[in-house]
């Protein structure tokens, strides 16, 4: 197991506003800063677009941890947009860690345009906690994992 | 109870001979002598199937959806829970308040069948009510009960007797009683290990046959269309066939309800499965409550909900991530 757990490679999925995040993380790649290849960027409009079924979806299809960025508060191009996704995300976060649902696995960030170092540290951290936990296997549809085997 | 309905009864035969209102919304007896279920009355002589005793839980409100967008103005007899209901379509707009005359009624707590029937009333052909105690008529006899300990699990609960809005009271024994502690049981799944509370919540959910009761019978799920209607949804399945789209389907079901949920209770009640669906729903209205000030659905027709609001200094999503204790 333990051998294997070095191996486990999460994988992420990144909500990215278009305004801020997303251009945060073409940063970080035109400035060459790592992280890790892991983490795949969903652009959306804003975050308040992410519907709490997109963070339950990414899980279902394979998803070890699902972070969520956007512009910090005030910042939004739409004004408001992420005000809304704070209160949204908390809520929800807050129901899958009552489901028992660990709650590493989801998270919200505020990273500008300007900040392609900070996008990458992120991702860092996020991906090193989400590997700490391991797979997903509380909210996912089993139907595509491999089997756990006995012991694991 | 008997009194109540009686007067309730004659009420709405007057309102209905003065032209006040057209029909009458209201409980008669169902298949089984403790299934009372909605009814809407035309005329006085459809009145005599009235009934109104400990049996009459489901909440009329959503009823009024559909009927105050017709013709005339209808008379509904709403039990305070109900109330809250309906305050909270009004702040929807999703009911027509001018058709509707609202006689707000008095309520002793309902009777949970279920629980009535396992101590020992089977054969269950009537009961009666006299505030402390409830005597069971089974074809075996009769079975007398503490009142209190057959109460439904919403009443139990109660938020307090007050109706939040009315044109008339019918009250003719007043109860003071001060709304009930509804999240004791909240507190006891969020006191568990992360682990129990997964186990028990997959006990729980893996029971759901997707018989979308709860969604039906819901006052706050109004949608034209639902989503789990929609067979490109992918959850419109019936009975789920693996165990994430039984976490989807009750995440988001008490996600879209979240600050509209009055706590009605009529989900947990209606569940053939037997699962609290109570706690999910009130899980979301503690944290809002805890998180952006108290906050209860139905209170009033105007303050707006807060998922639909936000303040500059709300907390972030990172408290939750950040807890501490294990993962
Ligand atoms: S919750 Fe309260 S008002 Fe509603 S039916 Fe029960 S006892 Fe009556
Ligand atoms: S009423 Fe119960 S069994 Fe039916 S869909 Fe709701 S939770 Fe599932
Ligand atoms: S546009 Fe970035 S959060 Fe709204």
């Amino acid at each position: 197991m333990s051998v294997e757990n070095k191996e486990f490679k999460p994988t992420i999925v990144a909500f990215c506003c278009n305004w801020c995040s997303y251009a945060g993380a073409d940063l970080a790649g035109s400035g060459r800063m790592q992280y890790p290849a892991d983490v795949k960027i969903i652009r959306v409009p804003c975050s308040c677009r992410v519907n709490p079924m997109f963070i339950l979806r990414a899980f279902q299809r394979g998803a070890d941890g699902v972070i969520l960025c956007g512009c910090h508060p005030g910042d939004c191009h739409y004004s408001t947009g992420n005000y809304y996704t704070r209160r949204r995300m908390t809520m929800l976060f807050d129901f899958l860690d009552y489901l028992g649902i660990e709650r590493g696995r989801t998270r919200v960030e505020w990273v500008s345009a300007a900040e392609g170092a900070r996008f990458a540290s992120v991702m860092n951290d996020f991906v090193k906690k989400v590997r700490d936990l391991g797979p997903n296997r509380k909210i996912t549809d089993l139907r595509c994992k491999p089997v756990e085997k006995e012991g694991e | 109870m008997q009194k109540v309905a009686e007067i309730a009864q004659k009420r709405a035969i007057q309102l209905l001979n003065q032209g006040a209102v057209n029909r009458v919304l209201g409980w008669k007896k169902g298949e089984f002598p403790y299934d009372e279920t909605p009814a809407v009355f035309a005329s006085a002589d459809e009145l005599k199937d009235f009934v109104y005793d400990s049996f009459s839980s489901p909440n009329l409100s959503k009823y009024l959806i559909e009927e105050s967008r017709k013709e005339g103005k209808v008379l509904a007899f709403l039990k305070p829970c109900d109330t809250y209901s309906f305050n909270q379509l009004i702040k929807e707009h999703r009911v027509n308040r001018e058709n509707v005359y609202i006689i707000g009624i008095e309520c002793g707590g309902m009777i949970d069948v279920v629980t009535l029937k396992n101590r020992g009333a089977v054969g269950l052909t009537g009961a009666d009510d006299d505030g402390e105690n409830i005597t069971a008529h089974t074809l075996y006899g009769d079975v007398k009960v503490r009142k209190e300990e057959v109460l439904l699990e919403k009443c139990q609960a109660c938020k307090g007797k007050k109706h939040v809005i009315y044109d008339e009271l019918i009250i003719v024994n007043p109860q003071d009683e001060k709304p009930r502690d509804r999240f004791a049981g909240v507190e006891a799944i969020e006191a568990m290990t992360p682990q129990e509370r997964f186990d028990f919540w997959r006990a729980q959910l893996s029971k759901c046959i997707r018989c979308n009761a709860c969604r039906n019978i819901c006052p706050a799920c109004s949608c034209l269309q639902c989503v789990f209607d929609n067979p490109k949804s992918g959850v419109a399945s019936k009975a789920s066939p693996d165990t994430f789209e039984e976490q989807l389907y009750h995440i988001i079901r008490a996600f879209h309800v979240a600050g509209r949920c009055t706590d009605c209770g009529e989900c947990s009640r209606v569940c053939p499965q037997d699962i609290p669906l109570h706690l999910l729903n009130r899980k979301f209205i503690k944290d809002m409550s805890a998180f952006y000030g108290e906050y209860k659905a139905g209170e009033d027709s105007e303050t707006r909900p807060p998922l639909v609001d936000f303040s500059k200094d709300d907390v972030e999503p990172c408290i939750i991530s950040d807890k501490g204790g294990d993962r």
